[in-house]
């Protein structure tokens, strides 16, 4: 690919490919800031921007947008590829809003009555989206026979009754990751009964734990329109412009989506934007193995970067009281961030957890404001020049302001030495990647860190990330182990996990393993193991623009003149 | 009748069972929900003391049988219970007047309780073990000399097999073939015995019930930390609070072995903990020396919540405190070391009572 090279010791892992000369804008949208970089055919940052979100994001994504087209230099017409990272989709949880009624099917039965679909959830939450639940008969063993046949006319009656009421349909079967023929055939019926109604099959959501798969899947399904807003939105802002790139979202683990997988997985693209600026660091530092820290304005993410990727998490993760598990980078959060106030009372010193958010600017000692914050720490400290450090008091006499900066600062060292040695995995010394607007706090020198690395655009590595972000193909499965041994398994699990990376639209010339585990199945005679493995590889624009019929949809070029309003049912269509 | 097992007490229990199964016996999670489901749909659970019931009316003991990870997916009917009952009835001749957990540690602590809410019937406060075991005849009442046989075995989808063997180890052997072909789970009721032969001493752990709501009531309702109360309500050891530095897991003959390290922080810094696993936490060493073994108790706990870490679940990087309890008596006598001690798990040292050790540690 002419054009495409890129800087010798800057590619840690797998990029895209874009055009010949195809820029690529990419957005992060983080719970203080949008961040949005362009980023040219040689992955230079052109330009980039960062502005304060918004209540509803759109508007935060557009001024984004809008600031960073805007740029010295910047030829929009080049921009051939938008990337955006977003977890929206949480809070769109967590306050109930915007979210499809949906129709829940296990297919388990006789198995699995003892929990019924949704037991134990928050009721608010299931006022809010559920459309009815069932349990038909069906499902798979953990050896691939069936547990019982599918009773598809269970499924026929099911969507007779409710079929009315639901805007999408939930199918999650018994050991769906084993075989997903059961998930299938109930998405046909569904088609056949429906029509082109919203389906989340589970086997493309969660991996094994039937319960917290179902949860996933339930939650991906609600989510749908709120993806779709987001799309909408963006669409409007690049039309507006007359701009109409191919539009990617970053997903979970810093790979990406197509805007259509998008629309029919939302809930994997819940945890994104801690997985953008892990996959930015790695791409700007042009490391493979090492901590990152995202230090933000209010809260900061610490998380390993494995092989060029985020590490994933193996425990399930909640959301909104309901247990799920589908993959999500594996971070501490705490919450301190460059604008995090800090007070003394009686108690001591008090770090939070409230934050001047986007007024920093404004509220800051050093830049004029009343409230002191740890960035007006930062810079007593000497870590940065920033504002007008006068405000602080004068370094020689230790005054009251000063020593409070002095020793709110001392205190957010230990917290953050604390929250890096929980995530990291040996006690030998390991390098960190500082990253994020507010990571002017952390110190040079940190327990158990054999370096800091500060890399330039360090304030727009989510961004960044979301650029360069690559696609991925993972398998969780259970094995049997045959006469082919162990060697025989992995070895199919790496060809599973590859053949999904590039039916997602990977090259294969550049597809390589970034994880793989395997974890022996207690308490059975014949030998048997759980294989969680991932490829990953460069984007491949070729394929997107030969991706033919009987191969995933994977691009979904922005067409002009759309009108907003219809976007939802132009998505069900696209997906037929 | 001791108390009602409502939907508080039942997740006491669970928090209780998780700790008691020393690692093993799966995450009680879903033991929980089908318990809290089938006391929502069938109201709650009487939890009676075996001096309560008629000394020749019958108990049984019965749990789950299989690999953990097939009990996240394929979950059970739920009329598992009442099928294990008919047949033993039928088999006996005689009729069940409670339902018994055979393994207090881990979900088998809690799936009893679902079952008995659906028949109506109490659960007696003991089962057979005290903690969770890997093995069917790992039971005080195979010490005790009561056979396993009539066992029952049943799936969800109705299949039914009776077992009348010559010894616990064709139970073992034949109860786990059957388990495989069910799909690799079941549900199952083995050394079924009367009021009378349980309450003997010896034959049942007792008040293990209470115990796991003890511990899981201690823990909720605390108001520093919740490692700390619960060492006080168990008489329990802390071995050391520290991290995980390492996990290493290897699979021989069906059973998950590994090995887990865990290092100091805080006041235990430098100091280096290894754990031997296969499926429970068997041996707890540093520097050779061992602190505790089977059949005592190990559980590892988080560090902030003191929820318990199935071996499972363990991961590198957690912050955890090991503590070691000891187990019922009645595996302190000789038959118990020889069936449950570090020997008959391969280990080259005699038992000695985690509490002397502790002493000698000092």
């Amino acid at each position: 690919m002419p054009g495409t090279e890129p800087a010798p010791g800057t590619r840690p892992a797998p990029g895209t490919h874009p055009g010949a000369d195809g820029w690529r804008l990419g957005i992060d949208v983080g719970g203080t800031n949008t961040d949005a970089v362009i980023m040219d055919a040689s992955d230079r940052v052109v330009a980039k921007a960062k502005v304060p979100g918004t209540e509803d994001i759109t508007g935060g994504i557009i001024a984004a947008i809008d600031s960073v087209l805007s740029t010295r230099g910047v030829e929009p017409r080049r921009v051939t590829h938008v990337m955006l990272g977003t977890t929206h989709a949480t809070n769109a949880v967590l306050e109930r809003r915007n979210l499809r009624r949906i129709a829940v099917i296990r297919i388990g039965g006789p198995a699995t009555h003892s929990i019924r679909p949704m037991f134990g959830w928050p009721r608010s939450l299931t006022g809010a989206l559920s459309a009815g639940a069932t349990i038909v008969d069906g499902g798979i063993e953990f050896d691939g026979q069936d547990l019982s046949p599918l009773d598809t006319s269970a499924i026929e009656r099911f969507l007779g009754e409710v079929g009315g009421e639901a805007d999408g349909i939930a199918i999650t079967s018994v050991f769906a990751p084993v075989s997903a023929r059961h998930e299938l055939t109930a998405a046909e019926i569904v088609k056949r009964e429906l029509g082109d109604i919203h389906v989340s099959l589970s086997h493309e959501v969660g991996s094994l734990g039937l319960l917290e798969r179902e949860n996933a899947t339930i939650l991906n399904g609600a989510l749908a329109g709120v993806a779709n807003g987001v799309a909408r939105a963006m669409r409007q802002a690049l039309v507006a412009r007359d701009l109409r790139p191919l539009t990617f979202f970053a997903q979970n683990d810093g790979t990406l989506m197509s805007l259509d997988q998008a629309m029919r997985y939302p809930v994997l693209t819940i945890g994104s934007g801690p997985a953008n600026s892990v996959r930015g660091a790695a791409f700007l530092t042009g490391r493979s193995d090492s901590l990152v820290i995202d230090v933000g304005g209010t809260s900061t993410d610490v998380g390993v970067l494995s092989n060029g990727f985020p590490r994933e998490s193996s425990q399930g993760v909640e959301i909104g009281g309901v247990r799920t598990n589908f993959r999500m980078p594996d971070l501490i959060t705490i919450a301190l961030g460059g604008g995090t106030l800090i007070s003394r009372d009686s108690g001591g010193i008090r770090l939070g957890p409230a934050s001047v958010g986007y007024r920093l600017r404004h509220e800051a000692l050093v830049f004029g404001g009343q409230t002191a914050t740890l960035t007006d720490s930062a810079v007593a400290a000497g870590r940065a020049s920033l504002g007008e450090s006068g405000a602080l008091g004068d370094p020689r006499e230790a005054g009251d302001r000063r020593r409070l900066l002095t020793d709110a600062l001392a205190r957010a060292d230990a917290l953050l030495a604390e929250a890096i040695d929980r995530v990291k995995t040996s006690k030998d010394e390991r390098p960190l990647i500082a990253v994020g607007g507010g990571s002017i706090l952390v110190p040079g020198q940190i327990p158990g860190v054999s370096e800091v690395i500060r890399p330039e655009h360090f304030d727009a590595a989510n961004a960044v990330g979301a650029a360069i972000a690559s696609v991925s193909g993972q398998i969780d499965r259970i094995f049997h182990v045959g006469p082919g041994g162990r060697k025989a398994i992995l070895d199919e699990a790496r060809e599973e996990a590859r053949e999904r990376a590039v039916a997602a639209g990977a090259d294969p010339d550049t597809v390589q393993l970034v994880e793989f585990e395997e974890i022996p199945l207690a308490y059975l005679t014949s030998p048997a193991v759980r294989v969680r493995a991932k490829v990953a590889g460069a984007l491949d624009s070729r394929a997107l623009e030969d991706a033919g019929p009987g191969r995933p949809a994977r691009e979904s070029r922005l067409r002009a003149g759309e009108p907003g309003e219809a976007d939802a049912e132009d998505q069900r269509r696209q997906r037929s | 009748m001791k108390r009602l097992l409502d939907s508080q007490l039942i997740r006491a229990l669970a928090r209780g069972c998780a700790v008691l199964g020393a690692g093993g016996g799966g995450d009680p999670y879903l033991g929980l929900l089908q318990a809290l489901q089938a006391i929502e749909d069938f109201g709650p659970v009487p939890l009676v003391d075996l001096d309560e019931i008629p000394g020749d009316s019958l108990v049984m003991p019965c749990g789950g049988i299989g690999a953990p990870t097939v009990f996240i997916e394929k979950i059970g009917n739920g009329d598992e219970g009442e099928r294990l009952r008919e047949h033993l009835e039928y088999a006996t001749g005689r009729k069940v007047v409670a339902l018994m957990a055979s393994e207090i540690g881990g979900s088998n602590g809690l799936m009893p309780v679902a079952w008995a809410a659906r028949m109506g019937l109490p659960l007696v406060d003991a089962d057979s073990m005290g903690r969770a075991f890997p093995e069917v005849h790992q039971a005080t009442m195979h010490l005790a000399g009561i056979p396993a046989s009539p066992a029952v075995m049943t799936d969800e989808r109705g299949n039914v097999v009776v077992f009348h063997t010559i010894s616990g180890h064709w139970m073992e052997r034949l109860q786990r073939t059957a388990a495989v072909e069910f799909g690799g789970a079941a549900a199952s009721t083995e050394f079924t015995l009367t009021a009378g032969q349980a309450r003997a001493p010896g034959v049942t752990v007792r008040n293990s019930v209470s115990m796991a709501i003890r511990i899981g009531t201690a823990v909720a309702d605390v108001n520093g930390s919740p490692i700390d109360a619960l060492i006080a309500a168990i008489d329990g050891n802390r071995l050391i609070t520290g991290k995980i530095v390492d996990v290493d897991r290897r699979t021989t003959s069906g059973f998950a072995r590994g090995s887990v390290v865990i290092e100091g922080l805080g006041a235990d810094a430098g100091r280096l903990v290894r754990l031997e696993l296969q499926n429970e936490n068997l041996v707890a060493m540093e520097r050779g020396r061992v602190l505790a073994s089977v059949p005592d108790l190990i559980s590892v706990l988080d560090s902030e919540t003191a929820d318990a870490i199935t071996t499972e679940r363990i991961a590198y990087g957690q912050r955890v405190t090991v503590i070691a309890f000891g187990c019922d008596p009645v595996w302190r006598t000789e038959r118990g070391i020889t069936a449950t001690g570090p020997r008959s798990f391969g280990y080259d040292f005699d038992y000695v009572p985690v509490e002397e050790l502790a002493g000698a540690g000092d």
